[in-house]
Order: C-alpha cells, then sequence, then structure tokens
C-alpha cells in the first residue's frame, strides 16, 4: 500500500428541508465544509469577525479559515450598505441586494435582504412581489430602475450599459446614488457566490 | 503602496468627478483593495501557491470578457510565474468555457420552471494537462461560481479536496472567485459611469 496524503472531507446534511421559494422568513444555512471550532480560533481568527456576535455563525467560523479577506470582506459589506452619508437609501440598497441574489438564484441572501428591504421602505407588497415573480416584477418606475440596473450588473459578461445611468437618473438618482448601486450590486455577487457554494439553506428552527 | 486596483481599472483619476463621486464611500474603497491585497499578495499564500490564484484570476477575468482586468491578471500571472504553456492552457479553457450568465437549477419544486440549462464546464484533456489536477479542479469548480452559481453542491467540493485542496484552500479558492465577481462588476460599472459624467 503507497501512502496517500490526507484529503479532507464535506460536511454531510442530510434529513433537513431546503425551502424551494423565495421566502422574507428566517432561514439557517449549512455548511458543506467544516467551519473552524470557536475554542480553536486565534486571536486573528477572531478578529476577522469583526462583530464578535458572528462566532455563533457557522458561516463565519467557516470564512474565518481565511481571516483576511473576511475581515476586507465585512468592512467592505458594511461600508457599501450601512454608511448613512450621501448616496442611495438603505432600503434602496437591500432592494439591489435582494434583486441580485433573486436574480443568481441565492434564496438565503434574498430571505435576508427581502428582510432588509421591506422593514427600512414599509413596501412589503412591492417586495413580495420580487420575491415571487422574479426581476422582471413590474414594482414602480423608480424601484424597476434600480433592480434593472442590478440584473445587468449581475449578468455574466456584464450587461450595464450608458441606458441603465439614463433610467437611474431619471428616477432622481444622483452620481453618488448611482455608485451605491453598483456598489450593492456587485458585493452581492460575492457575497451570493459565497453563500450558494458554501453550503444550503433550511427553515430556521422555530 | 499598490494602487488601488479599481481606481486602475476604471481609470478614476485624482480629483476626477468619479473619484468625487466615490469619496462618501472611502472606507469600502479602502477595503475591497485590502480585499484584492489579501488574496493576490497575502502574508502567507498559505496553501494556495501565488500562480494558482493569478491562473484562476486569468480565467475568471477573461469568462467575463472585461479588457482591464484580463490585461492586470495577466500580469499578475507573468510576474508569478505563468508560463506561456499556462496561458495558452487558459485561453483553451476560456474559449471553451465562455457563456452567458447566471443560469442553473431551482431545488425542485414552484422555482423548477425558472431552471436555465447552459454549460457545465469540464477540462479537455490537453488543458488539463498542462494545468494539472489542482487547477483542473480549480477551474471546473470556477466555471460553475461564475456562471451558474445555484448549481453549486457538496460533490463539487468534495472534488476539489479529492484533487489536494484542504478545507482552507478552498474558502480561499472561493473567496477569489466571489471577490473578482465583485471587483469586475465594479470596474465595469463605473466605466459606464464615468461616460456619464
Amino acid at each position: 500500500m503507497t501512502d496517500k496524503p490526507m484529503t479532507d472531507k464535506t460536511v454531510p446534511q442530510s434529513g433537513h428541508v431546503v425551502p424551494a421559494v423565495f421566502t422574507r422568513d428566517m432561514l439557517d444555512w449549512l455548511p458543506w465544509l467544516e467551519p473552524m471550532a470557536a475554542d480553536q480560533m486565534s486571536e486573528r481568527h477572531l478578529a476577522s469577525l469583526v462583530d464578535a456576535a458572528r462566532v455563533k455563525s457557522d458561516y463565519f467560523r467557516l470564512l474565518a479559515r481565511d481571516p483576511d479577506v473576511l475581515e476586507a470582506r465585512t468592512r467592505t459589506d458594511k461600508d457599501i450598505f450601512y454608511n448613512p452619508d450621501a448616496g442611495l437609501p438603505r432600503a434602496e440598497r437591500e432592494l439591489a441586494a435582494a434583486a441580485t441574489s433573486r436574480l443568481n438564484g441565492c434564496i438565503y441572501c434574498a430571505s435576508v435582504h427581502a428582510r432588509f428591504a421591506a422593514t427600512y421602505s414599509k413596501r412589503v407588497p412591492e417586495v413580495e412581489k420580487l420575491l415571487a415573480e422574479g426581476t422582471g416584477a413590474d414594482l414602480d418606475k423608480r424601484w424597476n430602475a434600480i433592480v434593472a440596473a442590478s440584473v445587468a450588473l449581475t449578468s455574466t459578461p456584464v450587461a450595464f450599459g450608458g441606458q441603465h445611468v439614463d433610467a437611474l437618473r431619471g428616477q432622481g438618482l444622483d452620481d453618488e446614488a448611482i455608485v451605491d448601486v453598483i456598489n450593492a450590486a456587485s458585493f452581492f455577487n460575492w457575497a451570493n457566490r459565497l453563500m450558494l457554494s458554501l453550503g444550503e439553506p433550511t427553515p430556521a428552527a422555530a | 503602496m499598490v494602487a488601488d486596483v479599481i481606481d486602475t481599472l476604471a481609470d478614476i483619476a485624482p480629483g476626477s468627478p468619479l473619484d468625487t463621486a466615490r469619496v462618501r464611500r472611502t472606507v469600502a474603497r479602502q477595503q475591497a483593495q485590502a480585499s484584492y491585497l489579501s488574496l493576490f499578495a497575502p502574508a502567507s499564500v498559505g496553501g494556495v501557491s501565488a500562480q494558482e490564484r493569478h491562473a484562476v484570476a486569468c480565467f475568471v477575468a477573461s469568462l467575463h470578457g472585461q479588457a482591464q482586468a484580463e490585461a492586470f491578471y495577466g500580469a499578475g500571472l507573468t510576474e508569478a510565474g505563468g508560463s506561456t504553456a499556462l496561458k495558452a492552457a487558459i485561453a483553451l479553457a476560456v474559449a471553451a468555457g465562455k457563456t452567458q450568465g447566471p443560469y442553473g437549477a431551482f431545488p425542485k419544486g414552484p422555482l423548477s420552471v425558472e431552471d436555465k440549462p447552459g454549460l457545465i464546464y469540464r477540462a479537455a484533456p490537453e488543458v488539463a494537462l498542462t494545468l494539472g489536477r489542482r487547477l483542473v479542479a480549480a477551474f471546473e469548480h470556477t466555471h460553475m461560481l461564475v456562471f451558474h452559481p445555484r448549481d453549486a453542491a457538496a460533490p463539487s467540493l468534495q472534488s476539489l479536496l479529492d484533487a489536494g485542496w484542504s478545507t482552507t484552500d478552498v474558502v480561499t479558492l472561493s473567496q477569489l472567485v466571489a471577490f473578482l465577481s465583485f471587483q469586475i462588476r465594479v470596474v465595469a460599472g463605473l466605466r459606464v459611469l464615468a461616460t456619464k459624467l
């Protein structure tokens, strides 16, 4: 027998329900790769979580295996979505995130950001319509323009063009707000790919 | 100091209108650059070599057809010692893998009517010979992440692990492809906005 190097294994997940529709309900997320054990994380690993409470999350303890990129990813995310200085209202940054997630097919990310979009905009019917019908749903002119821009940015190759900028301007977005649309949709092309490929959602425990 | 890659690829000059429009998100700008550095000039490369990182980046940039990113990561691969043969193999992989996304299947149920079939990329034998086992597994996984991420499942990760990627290496690879999916879109978006300022 020849020596074989040790090969890591994926984490078997079975017996759980996988949501088959887009929803604003709370979901959990089950990892396909082994997260770090909380008691084996160094100071650097713990600091990379940015929010200490994230040590409870399998997703963040898995990403903490490469702490430098996790920390930079999280700080990018927070500034794009939470920085209240000028630009697009929070509700519409969340709309761009939800639309991107809807198109890529990330049921987990869509649930979180549809909840935020609904909370900050107080426009539950429109958010529900986006989830139910997809990115072609007719919401209103301004939201349609933001969703269309997010769709164009999410397409590979990127299909975003001058007509999208014109449409956003036509709905009152200034340059800083358009930068926010570009950042928010682009960032969810990062987040969706991690969430979709490293594990899967399941309904949150009641 | 390494110049801001997004500014470089989007041709944003200091003091230009686009530079000004980005000022309110200075932290995001700095942290996108920190993300780039953590992936392409890391404190320690760990289990993923600089050449592997840049080879995957070339593949991702070319699959997106974003000219500035292609040139940038192509130069990075040269610096990381990528051979002419490796670049030729990547070009063949790109030619075979280029398509339009996002596509893929949803969990079976009401969303199945939205399922969109598309190319499942597998490296051709002559490409595989040059790439080697680890990069073949990485390219096949990367293609899925770029074009049809909703098709991801545990077996695609197991293929990477079986090809010699550790769990931590897979996290790094996943972050690298996902980050580039962000960076390339920001560059493409800002380049369009620049024509409208």
